[in-house]
């Protein structure tokens, strides 16, 4: 009884009770289906279309087209740097790892360990891509692509490969593995050798695969080819023989430049220790370093002809002048100089031949410091040389207001200033050039080149004539002669500036010189850094390295002898030089 | 032509005696039946064309449906006799799940029983509304107030038990079922506004204390997706993305970029309204929406024409849940709420919570049954 009253007042009660709530509900339904359509209508209608671009934007991406970079040549249409496709392999760790399985097939596919690819994978779980090997072999490449393992894709690119190797390593570079130049030439002309990459527009989801390939923007242009002004055959005999010559005297380092006087142009730039381009691991900056143009040295007596072209050009000094040396040695300020062979009052031919410092210090002594200086700077040294070389030193020349009688005395045997090889091989071209100065080049150059006159040409000759002397049977550097040419030229042997003064068993030994001498077409210098054999004159340890890159050079070069006379006829026969 | 006519009236009349018969709802089994359908072509172009997962949530359908139909022939009687069994054993699993249940993407929900692997947190969706409309049926209406403290609590214990498992969104349903039943039942409305101004503290209490890290970075990142774009944000920055970029005429079918390259994460469970509104644009939205409200009104009208306490009580907090189901969802997807794993009902790819709300409808068509055996 109780129960049903109750139930009756719940009845009541509870169907009006209801109805009422229930219109409210309605009401709060209603409102929310609005406030729905209306949110939905803002999404869909009023917003600025960024939404839609932002669709867009996750799905159309602008992929790059690797471009093929242009190749390197040498003089004579010789590659020297070449690029050839090559396939990158990366991942997507996370979908790999969805395919675990498949990780020993892939590591066997890919010749590694299959540990090292799940290290890999584990590692990199949070990242999208993660590349597994760089420029694989194309064919290697289709062979992972055929195991169509989830997460595993394949990249065109291109890979650098210089036939050459170590032989051209200094002056070409090498490029990164993203194909930009890093060193050499391949940094200097990396805006002409790269190309343009290309654009084209894919559909991909959000894993990154393209789903398709909607258009092609722009096609990847390629990059332009350079042709050098090398002379491979020259670079590889200068290489070899430099490397021979750094070998036997078991020295730590050399370089070898050889210029075409006539156009300014580099034949050969070599250097030891040396490194292979097409080896990644072999790349330390104490190898790949082009020490040729990035190292200084104090040069010692090879300087000598140009201070002597100073003294030449006050029209005081000649050939023949004579300068007196005699006892052997001479004091300047606090300081005493002394020469290794006294030869008395003698004429400069001999000065130089013999390589005297006192000889050289009383010439320098009796220039103002503006005279001795000016022509130094007019050699070019103290600047950077036009070649545009990636990483080239300056070198270092002290302005003459600067100068004390001291500095003048010891820059006219090389010290308290510092040269680069190539300086000095430029240098040397002027003097050929009898007094022109040609801007160096590492591209090739057709026709003549104008150059600008920077010594008198009747003092470049006279200086040539002098430095014949040095390769005589008296002079220092006769190991630089050459059958057939007259060889004008001269050594250093300069000590090693070390703490607090100079080193008294370490040397640096180089050679400059000019062939023909009659009328100079190649300008070579060399440089070897601490030979360690117990020989250290120049005139043992670079004179013969001048001489053997020389006489094949000029050979191959076709160049005309001009010594014929000192030829023994036997010889001449023998090497078929005359008919 | 007369033959037509009568032809046409014999199916008319064929269909609602078998209806009948099945003790089924014509309208509502229509509405659903439309959503199932909307729900299959949707999930062939939101899975990216796999028939599969068609297959399967078709199957699903036609398990749920006669899940649907068994519970619709249980009399009421038994329904009202089997309410407090039924939330008891759901209570006990629950703590079953809590003591050994099995991890599975960090959250404890699920309980293996060897043959089938289930979450009685699904149970509590029907149990709670069953067991409060089965409390209020035979005591004084309005409930006085001792009578509504043993509903809140009979609300609140299992929504704190699934939301430590953690799964907010299955707790929130439960929560609100059970509300709805309260409200429904003749809560005051005093109590009402109570609940409402005490919401603000205990919405305090809960950011503090209660919520887990995840969850308070939900809702953060709901105020402000743009703060962690790739990480939380992510979901609703890209479902955003899909809506707006529909326009009113949608991309097209199988056309939305956002769903079809996988930018759109869960696309074919909870944020398939979101393939809805990139694909068919806002005039697909809207039609979607209708059809919701069309179910959701029938229920209620149900509700409405039930004979008793019990009937309308469950009939209509079922209805209600189906709607805070479907606003919780759209408004998550299109950002007006936190995102919380609730999925579409019907549309959204998956079995258990389809067969649950199959279940409720059933037990809406057994009450409302009733009627026609009282008008004899």
């Amino acid at each position: 009884m109780i129960d049903l009253r109750s139930n009756d007042n719940n009845k009541n009660f509870a169907v009006e009770q209801f109805r009422g709530r229930l219109r409210w509900v309605h009401v709060l339904l209603g409102l929310l289906g609005l406030g729905l359509i209306v949110r939905a209508a803002d999404l869909q209608l009023f917003d600025d279309g960024s939404l839609l671009k932002e669709g867009k934007a996750r799905f159309s991406r602008v992929a790059k087209l690797a471009a093929h970079r242009g190749a390197i040549y040498d003089r004579n249409g010789e590659p020297l740097a070449i690029s050839t496709p090559v396939d990158s392999v990366w991942i997507n760790p996370d979908q790999l790892n969805q395919a675990a399985d498949q990780i020993p097939k892939l590591a066997e596919a890919l010749n590694r360990e299959p540990k090292w690819l799940e290290q890999k994978v584990s590692s990199n779980l949070d990242r999208n891509f993660v590349y597994l090997i760089r420029h694989m072999n194309p064919k290697d490449a289709a062979q992972v692509k055929a195991l169509n393992i989830p997460g595993v894709y394949l990249q065109r690119e291109y890979r650098r490969f210089y036939p050459a190797g170590e032989v051209t390593g200094h002056v070409l570079g090498f490029t990164n593995l993203d194909d930009a130049g890093r060193e050499g030439l391949e940094m200097a002309y990396d805006r002409w050798l790269s190309g343009t990459p290309g654009a084209k527009l894919v559909i991909q989801d959000r894993l990154g695969h393209s789903v398709e390939d909607v258009e092609s923007i722009s096609a990847a242009r390629p990059g332009q080819d350079i042709t050098t002004s090398i002379d491979v055959r020259i670079q590889y005999l200068a290489y070899r023989e430099l490397k021979k010559a750094v070998q036997d005297h078991r020295a730590v380092s050399g370089s070898a430049i050889v210029i075409d006087v006539e156009t300014g142009e580099v034949l050969a730039m070599v250097n030891q220790p040396s490194y292979n381009p097409n080896d990644p691991e072999q790349r330390e900056a104490s190898d790949y370093r082009n020490r040729a143009a990035t190292d200084l040295m104090e040069p010692g007596s090879i300087m000598k002809p140009f201070v002597a072209a100073a003294g030449v050009a006050t029209g005081r000094y000649h050939a023949d002048t004579i300068i007196d040396t005699s006892p052997g040695q001479i004091t300047v300020g606090v300081k005493t100089f002394s020469d290794e062979h006294l030869i008395g009052a003698a004429p400069l031919t001999t000065v130089m031949a013999k390589s005297s410092n006192v000889g050289m210090t009383k010439l320098a002594l009796s220039l103002t410091a503006e005279q001795m200086w000016g022509t130094l700077d007019a050699f070019g040294f103290g600047r950077k040389t036009s070649s545009g070389f990636p990483g080239e030193s300056a070198g270092m020349l002290i302005n003459y207001k600067q100068w004390r009688p001291i500095s003048q005395a010891t820059m006219s045997f090389g010290y308290g200033l510092q040269v680069t090889p190539l300086q000095l091989a430029q240098a040397y071209a002027i003097l050929g050039a009898g007094g022109i100065a040609r801007p160096l080049s590492f591209k090739r150059v057709d026709g003549p080149v104008e150059g600008t006159r920077v010594i008198d040409q009747g003092v470049a000759h006279e200086m040539i004539k002098i430095m014949q002397g040095v390769v005589s049977a008296e002079g220092t550097g006769k190991l630089a002669a050459i059958m057939g040419y007259q060889v004008s030229g001269k050594t250093g042997t300069a000590r090693l500036a070390s703490m607090g003064g100079y080193s008294t068993d370490r040397y640096v030994a180089s050679f400059g010189g000019l062939v023909p001498a009659s009328h100079p077409r190649l300008a070579t210098v060399i440089v070897i850094n601490e030979p360690r054999d117990g020989t250290y004159y120049a005139a043992t340890v670079a004179a013969p390295v001048f001489a053997s890159i020389m006489s094949g050079a000029l050979r191959l070069l076709a160049v005309p002898p001009d010594g014929l006379d000192a030829v023994p006829t036997s010889t001449v026969v023998q090497t078929g030089v005359t008919p | 032509m007369e033959l037509d006519t009568s032809h046409a009236q014999r199916t008319l009349t064929w269909t609602a005696r078998l209806l009948s018969a099945l003790q089924l709802d014509g309208p509502l089994l229509t509405g659903i039946g439309l959503l199932a359908v909307v729900s299959l072509v949707i999930l062939y172009s939101a899975s990216s064309a796999s028939w599969p997962v068609v297959g399967s949530q078709a199957s699903k359908f036609a398990l749920a449906l006669v899940v649907m139909i068994i519970v619709a022939q249980l009399p009421s009687r038994l329904l009202m006799l089997a309410a407090p069994w039924l939330y008891g054993l759901g209570l006990v699993l629950l703590l079953a799940v809590m003591v050994k249940g099995e991890v599975s993407l960090g959250a404890q929900r699920w309980l293996n029983l060897g043959f089938v692997r289930f979450q009685p947190s699904e149970i509590m969706k029907i149990a709670v509304p069953l067991f409060c409309a089965w409390y209020v049926h035979d005591r004084p209406l309005p409930p006085s107030l001792f009578n509504i403290g043993v509903l809140a609590l009979a609300i609140l214990v299992p929504v704190g038990i699934i939301a430590k498992q953690p799964d907010l969104g299955t707790a929130l349903l439960v929560g609100a079922a059970g509300a709805m039943a309260l409200l429904l039942s003749g809560l005051q409305k005093r109590y009402i506004f109570g609940v409402f101004a005490a919401l603000i503290p205990t919405a305090w209490i809960a950011w503090a204390y209660l919520l887990h890290d995840y969850q308070r970075q939900r809702v953060l990142t709901f105020m402000d997706p743009s703060n962690d774009p790739l990480g939380s944000g992510y979901h609703i920055i890209q479902s955003q993305i899909a809506i707006g970029s529909g326009g009113i005429f949608g991309k097209g079918y199988l056309n939305g970029s956002q769903a079809q390259l996988a930018y759109l994460p869960e696309r074919s469970t909870d944020f398939i309204f979101a393939v809805i509104g990139e694909e068919w644009g806002l005039i697909g939205l809207v039609i979607v929406l209708f059809l919701y409200l069309f179910v959701i009104s029938r229920c209620l009208f149900l509700a409405t024409s039930a004979q008793d306490t019990f009937a309308r009580t469950i009939a209509g907090s079922l209805g209600l849940t189906f709607a805070v189901y479907v606003f919780v969802n759209t408004g998550m997807v299109t950002g007006l709420l936190p995102v919380v794993g609730v999925p579409l009902p019907l549309i959204s790819y998956g079995g258990t919570s389809m067969v649950t709300l199959m279940a409720g409808f059933g037990i809406l068509m057994a009450v409302n049954a009733k009627r026609r055996l009282v008008g004899h």
